[in-house]
């Protein structure tokens, strides 16, 4: 077990310049790599899923060489790791920490969960606004019912 | 928003419902006034609702306008795969105002999007027919005067009932209303109307059963109970007899007291009720027309 989280560390290991995202919780992180649209880069990302963590059980971290986030575009994983944790690097070091804020408005990422909704029936940018931040609440621009948190799924 | 749409009952302001309620009444006394000769409005009914269009094609015949458009979707291109996105786009092209019902909810703020003209939604679902609970505000105008201090009782299917929600919401913008929400255990009004009540400080209370308390009722709006509503048979057959107005409940009931039903009723309104001065859904239909007028008028700034 030892053995493994150290081999683990090693793959993940420091980045030159670019973004740590940290505390995504493990089933997410495919998740957060589409909404970032990670899977589209050139630039060089590793990462590590299931790696023990005090807050979670089960965490997940990327590293992105020579790529920084939008305040806007990051706050779009919020929704499915609330308490991830970004570090901005330069030369090694860490130059600045943010954490991620859901944010008034969520366009498209997430489904309604009405399947009556004109949403799931044509190709529609889904929208809510958030009526809730803890636990997240969402309500749908267009048929104007709710997606609980626990209701929540990716698009 | 600059284009006047009407999707749901909250996209209008207290003002704009008083607006209306003056421009209905103005088209009772009148209802004939050409305001929309020379235009075409498009009335899309994706699902059949034979008196919901019938009650805006009387609107609109009666202010002169014509009319395009289809009574369900299996006669139309939609029937071949088109998308609502597709179909109002084109619709939109060639009239000066769509009315439309869909089977989907969210349907009707979509097109609203897509769409270069007002858009007026008839019905998107379980989800929202505004234009009801405007004929429902001017029935209750019209009948008590006033939309303040009103003690007004809903009955029957409230969780499931989208007029009751509209109207709730409607009525919630004015002084002091009273609510009695009067329902089984399986059709009670939604949590969340209950918050928003709340919010608001208006008082509701919420009974089983309305024999003993009728006669403080301003309005009594009844709805139908549906079986298939229920998750268990039995509790249907339990309380289906509940649910039911009887004429012999009106006896002490307040002289302003109106009886309210969206119609089609089956049979929670007993037949004997009919004849019964206080019985006003038949005129309740009737308003719809002026109702309908006043909101395209609205909706095109004819007036
Ligand atoms: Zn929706």
């Amino acid at each position: 077990m030892k053995e493994h989280k150290k081999k683990l560390k090693l793959k993940v290991s420091a980045i030159s310049e670019g973004t740590v995202i940290d505390h995504i919780p493990s089933e997410s992180l495919f998740d957060v790599i589409s909404i970032l649209e990670l899977d589209k880069t050139t630039n060089m990302i590793t990462f590590g899923t299931n790696l023990d963590s005090g807050k979670l059980t089960n965490k997940a971290i990327i590293k992105v060489s020579n790529q920084f986030f939008e305040n806007d575009d990051i706050n779009r994983i919020a929704l499915i790791a609330p308490h991830a944790k970004l570090n901005i690097i330069r030369d090694y070091e860490v130059v600045e920490k943010k954490v991620v804020e859901v944010p008034d408005r969520v366009v498209g990422i997430v489904k309604c969960f009405n399947p009556k909704c004109i949403t799931n029936a044509e190709p529609i940018t889904t929208s809510f606004s958030v009526i809730s931040k803890e636990p997240i609440t969402l309500k749908c621009r267009y048929c104007e019912k709710i997606t609980h948190e626990n209701q929540m799924v990716i698009r | 928003m600059s284009k006047k749409d009407l999707i749901s009952i909250m996209d209008y302001s207290k003002e704009d419902y008083l607006r209306i309620m003056d421009m209905a009444a103005d088209f009772e006394e009148n209802p004939n006034q050409t305001l929309l000769e020379g235009k075409v409005v498009a009335s899309l009914f994706f699902e059949p609702s034979t008196r919901t269009r019938l009650s805006f094609e009387t609107a609109i015949n009666r202010m002169g306008g014509r009319i395009v458009g289809f009574s369900d979707s299996g006669s139309s291109s939609v029937s071949k795969g088109e998308t609502l996105h597709d179909t109002i786009r084109m619709v939109s092209q060639y009239a000066d105002l769509i009315v439309m019902r869909h089977p989907l909810e969210g349907s009707a703020r979509y097109a609203a999007e897509v769409s270069s003209v007002p858009v007026i939604n008839a019905g998107d679902g379980a989800n929202q027919h505004p234009t009801q609970t405007l004929l429902d505000m001017y029935s209750i105008l019209k009948t008590q005067k006033t939309f303040d201090n009103l003690n007004i009782f809903m009955v029957g299917d409230l969780r499931y009932g989208r007029t009751v929600h509209s109207l709730l919401m409607a009525l919630s913008q004015f002084e002091n209303p009273i609510f009695n929400f009067i329902a089984p255990e399986e059709l009670q009004m939604p949590e969340e109307y209950k918050i928003y009540l709340r919010e608001k400080g208006i008082r509701f209370f919420e009974h089983l059963e309305f024999t003993n308390i009728i006669s403080e009722a301003d309005i009594v709006y009844m709805t139908r109970v549906q079986k298939e509503r229920f998750s268990d048979p039995m509790e249907y057959e339990k309380v289906k007899n509940v649910y039911i107005l009887r004429n012999s409940m009106l006896k002490n009931t307040k002289p302003n007291m109106r009886i309210l039903h969206p119609l089609p009723r089956v049979n929670e309104i007993a037949t004997d009720v009919d004849q019964n001065e206080k019985a006003y859904y038949f005129q309740q239909a009737r308003n719809g027309v002026f109702a309908r007028e006043a909101i395209i008028s609205h909706a095109l700034n004819l007036k």
